[in-house]
């Protein structure tokens, strides 16, 4: 059976997903070195070294991310994430820079090493590329491939292979991408932000609601819409071509209707994005995948309840898996 | 300090592409050249059949030429280009995904502003790996730039110093898209802008730029007044990236600033009328947001955009 992977912001949270039935869980260190660094948010070494034993003695595994690319001169503050990461008895880590995978690969040659979507491997030529020089054992695949480019790249692959089944959705190739520090000077690759809450205004207006990134109007919503969190690559603009969601709607990824093709496609692990979600969302969003893989052994896949409350605009779509918009 | 020329990033007519080599090859003050199309591998066939000419041109004039691999690599067919580009002997590639890297092996090679380089320790594994050359990433700051410069001094550090800003690349084709055309079947719409499609919000604020699969600031990047501060922070070389404007007389203007011919005052005059009604920044180098700019090591920052209050 496919392995289900779920994110924990925090101790609580990652006890909800062991609750709920998760395989693995993803953490990160509450600093730069992880890609959703917010306040409040992730694990002090001290929990981090608990989780980890709590998890193992529930027969879960922890795969810790230190997914942000290190800031030049500031290298030994990731460098000590992985070495601590390693003492807590981390199963994998959840790399996307090149120099610190050579580090850890040189220093800990016996950790489990996985390569962050923040990496952007993308075929089987890069992914080889990962597991020559550094023995990465698995690869988290970009949001930008379609089922079958994934069955090609697991079956091409002497990588594990990981996909996103649920959650936020870039469109944009992950890791590669810095429009929200365009905007704001904040990006996910430096400090492990995007469209930061901190640069975000609200403006009351006679029409409705404006939002606004950085100072640039990013969304509009009438008195009688919601007003959704502006992300940047989900807001509304205009060009000579016509105005619109030009880069992608306000929605989520869920993949739930394609499990059986990923399945089919040799895929290692399914995972849920959202460390910076409540309990409620980890708990309900594990205990869905955890039903639908079951559902899927025993082959009754249509008992398949909605996942919509958690889901960004209460929209949500198949993404790139199904090649719709090629 | 050296000046090198992007690719072309644009879907150009091929003969106009093939003529601006030409030009830039005969006229313009530049050392290195990175050629082919990086953006869409779509693009590519159409400049296929140009680029032994343009590169012998290059040469032939003293240029050191470079030869441009695709930003994203995901499909077979891009795979192969990228591993043929890689079997090339004459030009150094230029790496800009690491697919690349496999296939050159350690060779001699380039690295490109598409790759992730953010620190000393991973411009030291790819000097250990065979780059001679790295442009780094445009969002690196100052303080990043020089730490990462002095690291590697057997390699030219470059820093992106002319052109819109590359901020983004998709698998999807946002130009088809607004066009309401499948990226598979896309008839090439984006050769109708040369110079990318504006994007604007809401409030008709100029925004960013739209080119296939890529999006680009709309604000101009422009290093020329910091040039100095570069020079003292090991950097080697400043890439202009080609814009639908007189590229020939922008390398002159980098040229003569450099040269001390001009003051960077007046360069900056100068590169406004030649690519005019586009707004400077510079944000990214002084750890500000992208978009901004600062005139100088103690200019206050100028903004396109309202700056928000208080949050």
């Amino acid at each position: 059976m496919m392995e289900l992977i779920c994110p924990a912001g925090t101790p609580a949270a990652l006890r909800s997903a062991i609750d709920a039935g998760a395989d693995a869980i993803y953490c990160g260190f509450n600093d730069e070195t992880n890609a959703r660094n917010f306040p409040g948010l992730n694990f002090s070494r001290d929990e981090m070294r608990k989780s980890i034993a709590l998890a193992h003695g529930r027969g879960a595994r922890v795969l810790v991310a230190i997914n942000t690319f290190p800031r030049a001169s500031a290298v030994e503050l990731w460098h000590r994430a992985v070495d601590d990461a390693v003492s807590a008895g981390a199963d994998a880590l959840i790399l996307a820079d090149i120099g610190l995978m050579d580090y850890t690969a040189r220093r800990h040659p016996n950790q489990r090493l996985h390569v962050s979507v923040q990496a952007a491997a993308a075929n089987p030529d890069a992914i080889a590329f990962y597991a020559e020089t550094f023995g990465a054992k698995r690869v988290v695949l970009p949001r930008v491939l379609s089922v079958p480019e994934i069955a090609e790249i697991t079956r091409e692959s002497a990588c594990e292979t990981e996909v996103f089944v649920f959650g936020g959705l870039c469109v944009m190739a992950e890791g590669r991408c810095s429009l929200s520090s365009y905007a704001t000077g904040k990006s996910p690759n430096m400090q492990g932000v995007c469209s930061p809450p901190s640069h975000v205004t609200y403006e009351q207006t006679a029409d409705g609601t404006k939002s606004s990134l950085g100072g640039f109007a990013i969304n509009r919503f009438a008195v009688s819409e919601p007003a959704g969190y502006p992300t940047l690559c989900k807001g509304r603009f205009s060009t000579a071509q016509g105005a619109g969601y030009i880069f992608e709607d306000p929605v989520s990824l869920d993949a739930t209707t394609l499990l059986r093709g990923m399945r089919n496609a040799g895929v290692t692990a399914l995972k849920i994005e959202g460390r910076q979600r409540g309990r409620a969302y980890v708990e309900s969003v594990v205990r869905h995948f955890r039903h639908a893989l079951a559902a899927l052994e025993s082959g009754s896949e249509t008992d398949i309840a909605s996942l919509k409350p958690f889901t960004e605009g209460q929209a949500s779509t198949l993404g790139a898996y199904r090649k719709t918009w090629r | 300090m050296q000046l090198s020329l992007g690719p072309v990033l644009y879907n150009w007519a091929p003969e106009r592409w093939r003529d601006f080599y030409f030009r830039i090859a005969d006229e313009a003050p530049v050392d290195v050249v990175s050629v082919g199309e990086i953006v869409c591998s779509k693009r590519s066939p159409f400049f296929a059949d140009h680029i032994p000419a343009v590169v012998e041109r290059l040469q032939s004039a003293g240029k050191q030429v470079l030869l441009g691999s695709l930003i994203l690599v995901s499909l077979r067919r891009e795979r192969r280009q990228t591993e043929e580009l890689a079997a090339v002997e004459g030009a150094m590639v230029e790496v800009n995904d690491l697919t690349c890297l496999r296939a050159l092996a350690g060779r001699p090679h380039a690295i490109g502003p598409f790759v992730n380089i953010y620190n000393e320790a991973s411009a030291a594994f790819h000097a250990a790996h065979g780059a001679k050359r790295i442009c780094l990433p445009p969002e690196l700051p100052l303080a990043s730039v020089a730490t990462i410069a002095k690291a590697i001094p057997d390699v030219t550090t470059e820093v992106f110093a002319f052109g819109r800003v590359p901020l983004a690349i998709s698998a999807r084709c946002y130009h088809a898209r607004l066009h309401k055309l499948a990226k598979d079947n896309c008839r090439f719409v984006c050769e109708k802008d040369p110079d990318g499609l504006l994007l604007n919000t809401l409030e008709q604020q100029d925004f960013l730029t739209i080119n296939g699969v890529q999006t680009l600031s709309h604000t101009c990047a422009n290093l020329l007044g910091d040039a100095g501060i570069l020079r003292e922070s090991k950097v080697g070389s400043l890439r202009l990236s080609p814009q639908d404007c007189d590229m020939v007389e922008i390398a002159r203007i980098f040229r003569d600033v450099l040269d001390g011919r001009d003051d960077a005052d007046g360069g900056n005059r100068r590169l406004a009328a030649v690519y005019a009604g586009v707004p400077f920044s510079n944000g990214f180098l002084w750890a500000e947001p992208g978009h901004l700019y600062r005139r100088g090591r103690s200019g206050d920052m100028q903004s396109v955009a309202p700056q928000i209050g208080p949050v």
